[in-house]
């Protein structure tokens, strides 16, 4: 037909594909799939916008097109490339591109603090993959890493901002999504860090969506922080009848037992979410009673959350009290009728986390309670050792 | 005594007026090409001259208006891009300072050529004195019918804005300056779209160097032809060069790209040679993000040429054993400067200036900077040095804009040709906190390889 477009036809890595024109370099690897298609960090396909800043997905472009068959002189960027007629692209084949990529992660962790054991994205942290994939088993960095001051984002989203690798995309979808955008990147270079300008919370209908579109975990769900880690928890489909209209009530509920832990928006295979939903069915929703349950979500088999270590089908007995005998946890923890090393006065079960040094400071009591001092693991915190 | 086309009245008094500039020949160019000339043939005059952009890539300027799309309805846009923050550049800086009108003038000439009504002057934000020196010009201007609705009765309209930035070098980018006039972030963007199809406000937008838009005027008075055979080869015409360092006459130049880097260096007309009678040790040609050079293959390429001040001669050799001609700013170094310290203060000022926007410039040039510190402060391993190579060879050529190059390459150059000296850092710990390397052997004759 006269009218049909035009398809050109691409060759990533000795495999041809025919591609719509205006498609870029990584939509049609990803039509091939496998490990044809350059990871992306930056780049997200309902982000109008985004891409070409991680430098990860870098390709090197052998020949042009069919029309000028030169090779492009500098790697490019395959997110922000699009495809012409004959065009011939190395990804996994080219030595310039996994040593460029190696490159790119090994400067994207040396700021990184590395606390996947305390970090809730752990299990389905693009970095981590990105790593595993292409990353050294040791660093060349022998500096002390990168702290910011610390942010609070409000209610419902924590700000991890020594995790951030700054791809922007939860800049994109405040703008994109949410009627007004009240965080953004503030300074320059090494020390440009994502914050509200004037202490904000995160609150307006669909900023939860940035929890998801987060490739690491710069921004972790509040309501489900340190509750769980992934791979404990089940995924299942399920949706509801939101009210808001541009809410598609269509989730994952991740199940431990018979409590739901966390909401989030479906996935596809690249990690991107399918359909945006609002703050109310993320943040509130987590009784299944609020939802109609689809079956189980079909997660991909490389990922660590396919294991199957769904543990406890019940929820788990609290037997502590049982074990104490009805006294109170604390006193397990009251050392002080034989040390007088810590004071008495400071009530240690009313310190969150475990107790610090800084806790028994003799002029300066963080916090009489001790609340305010906080969790001592929490990376965000400046004069925290930083090499793990 | 080479030909003046853009200082030859620099000293006149008063010439920052309206006035005297007027004098002394000045808003000629205008004049003749609004009267006789179409926007085509002015185009044509710039491409025929051969003037190349004096802002550092060296493009030619008539093809890169020629690239500039003309779509139906839409506006176009001419942007000086006056955000000189090049450490060693202040070329610029003494035109807008002393020669405004001529600015004016070129930037009118050229937006007239371009069809731009509305034309910027995005100036960096230290430059804080200059705003009210440009914008009291363009009031000049305007009130003698320069500027404004129907000019000389052609019925072109053209307005002139200065636009201050707030202190940044990437601002000089040209993607970021329009990003910043735009009131927003000043980040790169991603190329393509090339500004020439979707610049300022998504419409066609052409972004020239103060020194190549003020170019403009002595070629249309001239003429192209006349302006292409002035200096040599695809260099043509005059270049300003902004030297300084350990010379005697630090200061702006107009050189007519034909003298060898020698007599430009050692001449009374110029820099009078180096300042208390030191000797040559290295010299960084055209601001500093191109590589530095050591005394031997500054003077002679490594064919045994003499090397001239030009676009062709200072790249002879690739970036192993040449330079590059960059933004004009020379800074000569004598043999009492430490390399390692020069490439450390360069490091943290590209780790300073970074955008933040993509990985590899971002993290890279804090860790050169780091290891750099670590180096010159007695520190430093045998390590290091391979380190800092494989770091700016990952940065190089793998981020968005040139600023990742223009990072890597002092780097890179500096550890080419003055690895010794870092490795006298290493291995003298002690001593590098008190003395320096001196000269060693980089002034002395280099071997020109016979052909086979």
């Amino acid at each position: 037909m006269a009218d049909e477009k035009k398809l050109l036809k691409v060759t990533i890595d000795n495999i041809t594909v025919e591609v719509e024109p205006g498609t870029s370099i990584l939509q049609a690897a990803r039509r091939i799939g496998g490990d044809v298609a350059p990871p992306a960090m930056c780049y997200y396909s309902k982000l109008k916008g985004s891409g070409g800043k991680c430098r990860t997905c870098l390709v090197e472009v052998a020949a042009g097109s069919t029309a000028d068959p030169r090779p492009m002189p500098k790697l490019v960027a395959s997110c922000r490339t699009n495809v012409m007629d004959g065009m011939v692209v190395k990804n996994i084949t080219s030595e310039k591109v996994i040593d460029a990529r190696n490159g790119v992660v090994e400067m994207l962790l040396i700021n990184h603090p590395l606390d996947c054991p305390i970090c809730d994205q752990a299990g389905e942290c693009h970095l981590q993959d990105l790593s595993y994939e292409n990353g050294k088993p040791g660093t060349r960095y022998e500096f002390s890493r990168r702290t910011f001051e610390k942010h609070d984002l409000g209610p419902y989203i924590q700000l991890h901002m020594t995790r951030c690798i700054l791809c922007y995309r939860c800049v994109f979808t405040a703008d994109q999504l949410t009627e007004k955008r009240v965080h953004g990147v503030l300074d320059r270079g090494d020390h440009s860090e994502i914050a509200t300008f004037i202490q904000q919370s995160l609150d307006n209908d669909f900023i939860g969506n940035i929890i998801d579109v987060c490739p690491v975990g710069a921004l972790t769900d509040k309501t489900f922080r340190f509750k769980n880690r992934v791979w404990f928890l089940k995924p299942v489909d399920a949706h509801r009848d939101c009210k808001n209209p541009k809410c598609s009530g269509k989730v994952n509920l991740w199940y431990r037992g018979a409590e739901v832990f966390r909401v989030t928006a479906r996935k596809d295979e690249w990690g991107e979410v399918t359909s945006w939903i609002c703050n109310e069915c993320r943040f509130e929703k987590k009784d299944t009673a609020d939802w109609t349950i689809e079956g189980p979500t079909k997660v991909s088999r490389h990922s660590v959350i396919s294991q199957g270590h769904y543990v406890g089908v019940e929820r788990p007995q609290e037997v502590l009290y049982d074990v104490l005998d009805g006294r109170k946890p604390k006193l397990l923890m009251d050392i002080h009728s034989i040390s007088e090393v810590n004071r008495p006065e400071i009530d240690l079960s009313k310190i969150q986390g475990p107790a610090h040094s800084t806790n028994f400071e003799p002029h300066e009591p963080r916090g009489t309670t001790g609340v305010e001092a906080g969790n001592p693991w929490d990376s965000d915190k400046k004069g925290v050792p930083d090499k793990y | 005594m080479g030909r003046k086309l853009l200082l030859d009245k620099a000293n006149v008094p008063g010439i920052r007026g309206y006035e005297v500039y007027r004098r002394e020949g000045g808003y000629a160019a205008a004049e003749k090409a609004l009267k006789n000339m179409t926007p085509d043939q002015v185009t044509d005059e710039v491409k025929k001259s051969g003037l190349r952009g004096r802002g550092g890539a060296g493009f030619p300027t008539g093809m890169k208006w020629s690239f500039l799309a003309k779509p139906e309805g839409v506006p176009r846009h001419l942007v000086c891009n006056a955000d000189e923050s090049e450490p060693g550049t202040f070329k610029d800086r003494y035109l807008m300072e002393f020669l405004p009108h001529l600015l004016i003038e070129g930037l009118l000439v050229s937006s007239y050529a371009l069809g731009s009504k509305a034309t910027y002057i995005y100036i960096r934000g230290e430059y804080a004195w200059i705003p009210d020196i440009l914008e009291q010009a363009i009031a000049e201007a305007k009130a003698n019918g320069w500027l404004g609705k129907n000019i000389l009765g052609t019925g072109f309209d053209c307005e002139i804005y200065v636009h201050r930035g707030a202190g940044a070098y990437i601002c000089g980018e040209e993607t970021a300056l329009i990003e910043s006039l735009e009131g927003k972030r000043g980040n790169p963007r991603i190329k393509p779209p090339f500004p020439a199809v979707k610049g300022v406000w998504d419409r066609p937008t052409v972004v020239n160097n103060v020194e190549t838009l003020a170019a403009v005027v002595p070629i249309l008075n001239i003429g192209g032809e006349e302006y292409a055979k002035i200096g040599v080869g695809k260099s043509t015409g005059t270049k300003l060069i902004s030297a300084c360092g350990n010379i005697n006459k630090p200061g702006v130049f107009e050189i007519d790209m034909t003298i060898s880097v020698e007599e430009f260096i050692y001449s009374d007309e110029y820099c009078g040679g180096i300042a208390n009678g030191k000797r040559l040790k290295a010299c960084i040609p055209g601001g500093s993000s191109v590589p530095i050079l050591p005394a031997n293959l500054l003077l002679k390429t490594v064919k045994g040429e003499t090397r001239k001040m030009n676009y062709e001669s200072l790249s002879d050799g690739g970036f192993p054993k040449g330079s590059m001609m960059g933004s004009g700013g020379f800074i000569v170094l004598d043999e009492d400067q430490c390399v390692v310290k020069h490439t450390l203060t360069l490091a943290r000022f590209y780790r300073h200036e970074s955008c933040g926007q993509c990985s590899p410039c971002r993290e890279g040039t804090g860790w050169m900077e780091k290891i750099l510190k670590n180096i010159e402060t007695g520190k430093g391993k045998k390590s290091d040095i391979d380190l800092l190579w494989d770091i700016q060879r990952k940065i190089e050529g793998n981020t968005i804009c040139p600023l990742g190059d223009a990072a890597a390459w002092p780097v890179a150059a500096a550890i080419r040709h003055f690895r010794d000296e870092f490795e006298w850092h290493v291995d003298n710990p002690q001593e590098c906190l008190v003395r320096n390397y001196g000269l060693a052997h980089y002034a002395d004759p280099l071997e020109v390889v016979t052909p086979a």
